[in-house]
């Protein structure tokens, strides 16, 4: 049980030095620029547009950037601020807030119901669902749990055979019908032999599409009716894969499948790149979601938790 | 979220109207809100400072400051910068002289380079030309097993040596192979890779030095933020890329990507990638994504979606009843049908120029929760009832209330909804469009 413990703050630990891994690019990119703009001796009006031009350069959107500017610069005036110094931990407090308005607890491995935890992965195409779902449940499996995936993904050809040769990377059985299949027959083997074999964790694998698909979210709603005839109060979490390099399109993703599937979290994929992924600014400012996890690498054990304050943090060090 | 930018413009020259001759900075208060438009399009910042820099230099001249309706001259000038920037007319692919022309398909993950690389197979095939599809995809699990998948699906020959092999080898075996049983076209089907994976980008310069390939089209998604122009730009410098494919252009993403990728490239946009579907590939019209970016509507889109999902043959049926204003009941619930299938009502409505807003600012709203309901009070009808609705009085009225869970209030407000639309289908049939109708179809 001990090292258990000792595990997890070794997990928390690495984990944070991913998420400095993959934020390493960022910072010498735009937001690295906005903490070079601090080292300037005094605050300026240019500060200002600067500012601005660097935050919406990071995909947080018109919107979201004019906010934050606003508040940094009325703050930094009446709390009477000269040093620039000052003035960024202003700036970093603002963006902070806006991601810890939601998931003040995220960070925090989430607690696993029981008799068995069921995760609907859900995004448009090509964010990098199955490659997320693979590292979850290598996370999961590295924690100790009885891990067991659901190919939902039966309409790409060879989704599912993408999702098997995860499966046995992972180490984890890979509950499939063929291509083509029905993903709601799918889906409710992959609950019925998760209980049979008394699983702690199933993750369900779906197929991309996007959130202006009429049919194709009715789908995606059925599924999740699918998951609650087995497990009433399933599924426990429902992510949302982004990706890093998406705009302000994102914020529609978020907002459609959160009406259709009451989204609980996001998961930001691929931000080993030179993206920002901005928008979850505005996700978390608009529609209240976290952001749970971030996926930093192409390899399996690429995955952080996700933390408000160290993700801000990390990009102004 | 997003108002159309022609009703915020004219709000914008609205309020300055009072003031008599409009002066430089009124004008600059009206690019304001161009500008803001093209960065909610993800137009990335750079390119839109510039762009703006263009438009306001034609929008200070005589054009807008004299015109009686300057709303409208700014987003004629913003739309024909926009289409020029976005290239005049068709970009078309280039053939080799002797075949086989060889097409090189690189991008990001996820970008869509498989499905697209089918897509574009397919559309050569349609047009005579005999496609060899390559595997040289051997990173990600299963992405030769979805090529070969797609082929057989698509009978296009797919040349693959598995996942052990290089990828580059790959790609020259499969040009020898093309040459020996005379295909015309080539098509590689790279891994997705960051643009600053050097060793990544490495092997694509590798594989162009080895196949001199005739094209290297850049597969990007619509929904691609303000890196766009990062990612695109160093593909560019390592390749020298000779065309833009946009996919996933059938969300509701503006595509401000493209212009980006367009001004930072200089390479143009060949092909759109519009469905799922293997045949969902077009060629690229400047002028609809131009409106798109501005969020100006879509009435193309619109037609050629309806055009999709409706039977043409019903159509034509129902044109002839709407003429001759025999239109009853049961072919509204008929178009209810249709028009569920082409996806949400309120986005459907969006895609006409200027109706969304106009919807907007009656504060009317239609959902689908209306559409069922609709639907719920015409199925409670008798076949009788809905071909000649005039026979419904009280006692129907309260029946057909109750047999759909509405009230009599709903039941009358649906009839006489139908009434004034009969009413205005005669008067077209007599070939009066009202005005209100003919002002609603033109965006400018």
């Amino acid at each position: 049980m001990r090292g258990r413990v000792f595990d997890l703050f070794k997990r928390k630990k690495e984990s944070e030095e991913k998420i400095e891994q993959g934020l390493t690019k960022t910072r010498q990119g735009f937001f690295g620029q906005i903490a070079s703009l601090f080292e300037m001796d005094e605050i300026t009006d240019d500060l200002w547009d600067d500012l601005e031009a660097l935050l919406i350069q990071a995909d947080l959107g018109v919107e979201t950037t004019l906010e934050v500017v606003e508040r940094t610069r009325s703050r930094v005036y009446s709390e009477r601020i000269k040093k620039i110094e000052a003035a960024e931990a202003v700036l970093k407090e603002e963006l902070v807030r806006i991601l810890r308005l939601v998931g003040s607890g995220a960070g925090e491995p989430p607690q696993l119901a029981k008799p068995l935890h069921v995760i609907l992965v859900t995004g448009v195409n090509g964010v990098g669902k199955t490659t997320s779902i693979a590292k979850l449940a290598s996370y999961y499996k590295e924690l100790g749990y009885r891990v067991v995936l659901g190919a939902g993904d039966t309409f790409r050809a060879a989704g599912v055979e993408q999702l098997k040769i995860w499966g046995e990377r992972v180490g984890v059985p890979v509950v499939s019908h063929q291509t083509g299949a029905d993903p709601g027959a799918v889906t409710f083997d992959a609950v019925q032999a998760a209980l049979a074999r008394e699983a702690d964790v199933l993750i369900l694998d779906t197929a991309g599409r996007l959130h202006t698909k009429y049919n194709l979210m009715e789908e995606l709603k059925k599924l999740r009716r699918v998951v609650q005839r087995l497990v009433p109060d399933g599924p426990q979490e429902v992510l949302l894969v982004m990706d890093a390099t998406t705009g302000q399109n994102g914020l529609l993703q978020a907002r459609h499948f959160t009406e259709a599937v009451q989204v609980t979290g996001v998961m930001l994929a691929k931000l080993d790149g030179t993206a920002k992924g901005g928008i979850v600014f505005a996700i978390a400012r608009d529609l209240g979601l976290p952001v749970q996890y971030v996926g930093t690498g192409e390899k399996l054990g690429d995955l952080a938790e996700f933390d408000p304050e160290g993700f801000v943090d990390a990009l102004f060090e | 979220m997003f108002d159309n930018l022609s009703d915020r413009l004219r709000l914008v020259f609205n309020k300055l109207s009072g003031k008599g001759k409009l002066t430089e900075e009124d004008v600059d208060i009206a690019l304001r809100e161009v500008r803001q438009a093209l960065l909610e399009a993800d137009v990335n910042y750079k390119v839109t400072k510039e762009f703006m820099a263009r438009v306001r230099e034609r929008a200070i001249g005589a054009e807008v400051l004299q015109s009686l309706t300057p709303a409208q001259q700014v987003i004629k000038i913003v739309n024909e910068e926009l289409i020029h920037l976005l290239g005049d007319g068709e970009a078309k692919l280039q053939f080799a002289n002797t075949p086989p022309t060889v097409i090189m398909m690189v991008g990001l993950q996820g970008s869509g380079k498989t499905t697209t690389t089918a897509k574009l197979a397919l559309l050569l095939r349609k047009q005579g030309h005999r496609p060899l599809l390559v595997a040289a995809d051997t990173y990600r699990p299963a992405a030769v097993d979805q090529l070969e998948t797609l082929g057989k699906q698509l009978g296009i020959p797919v040349y693959s040596e598995g996942t052990k092999a290089n990828p580059v080898d790959i790609a020259a075996h499969a040009l020898k192979r093309a040459h020996e049983v005379a295909h015309t076209v080539v098509i590689l089907d790279t891994a997705g890779r960051l643009h600053i994976n050097e060793e990544m980008m490495g092997e694509l310069s590798r594989m162009k030095e080895r196949i001199s390939p005739n094209e290297i089209l850049l597969v990007a998604d619509a929904m691609t933020g303000q890196d766009a122009v990062r990612a695109a730009g160093e593909f560019n410098q390592k390749l020298g890329l000779t065309g833009l494919i946009l996919t996933k252009l059938d969300g509701d993403a503006r595509g401000g990507a493209a212009l980006s990728i367009r001004s930072v490239t200089g390479v143009p946009v060949k092909y759109v990638g519009v469905g799922e579907k293997a045949d969902a590939l077009e060629t690229f019209h400047p002028d609809r994504l131009a409106s798109r970016i501005l969020g100006m509507g879509d009435m193309l889109t619109l037609i050629e979606k309806a055009q999709v999902e409706f039977d043409e043959k019903r159509a034509k049926e129902m044109e002839k009843k709407v003429r001759s204003a025999t239109f009853n009941l049961e072919d509204f619930l008929e178009q209810l049908q249709q028009v569920k299938k082409m996806g949400p009502l309120d986005q459907i409505l969006e895609m006409i120029p200027g109706l969304g807003s106009a919807m907007r600012a009656q504060k009317a709203t239609v959902s689908d929760n209306e559409l069922k309901r609709i639907e719920a009070i015409i199925r409670s009808m008798t076949p009788l009832e809905r071909t000649s609705p005039d026979i419904i009085k009280g006692s129907r009225r309260r029946r057909i209330a109750d047999g759909s869970g509405t009230s009599v209030q709903d039941v009358n407000m649906l009839l006489n909804q139908f009434k004034q639309m009969q009413n205005l289908m005669r008067k077209m049939s007599r070939g009066r469009i009202p005005k209100n109708i003919a002002g609603m179809m033109n965006p400018f």
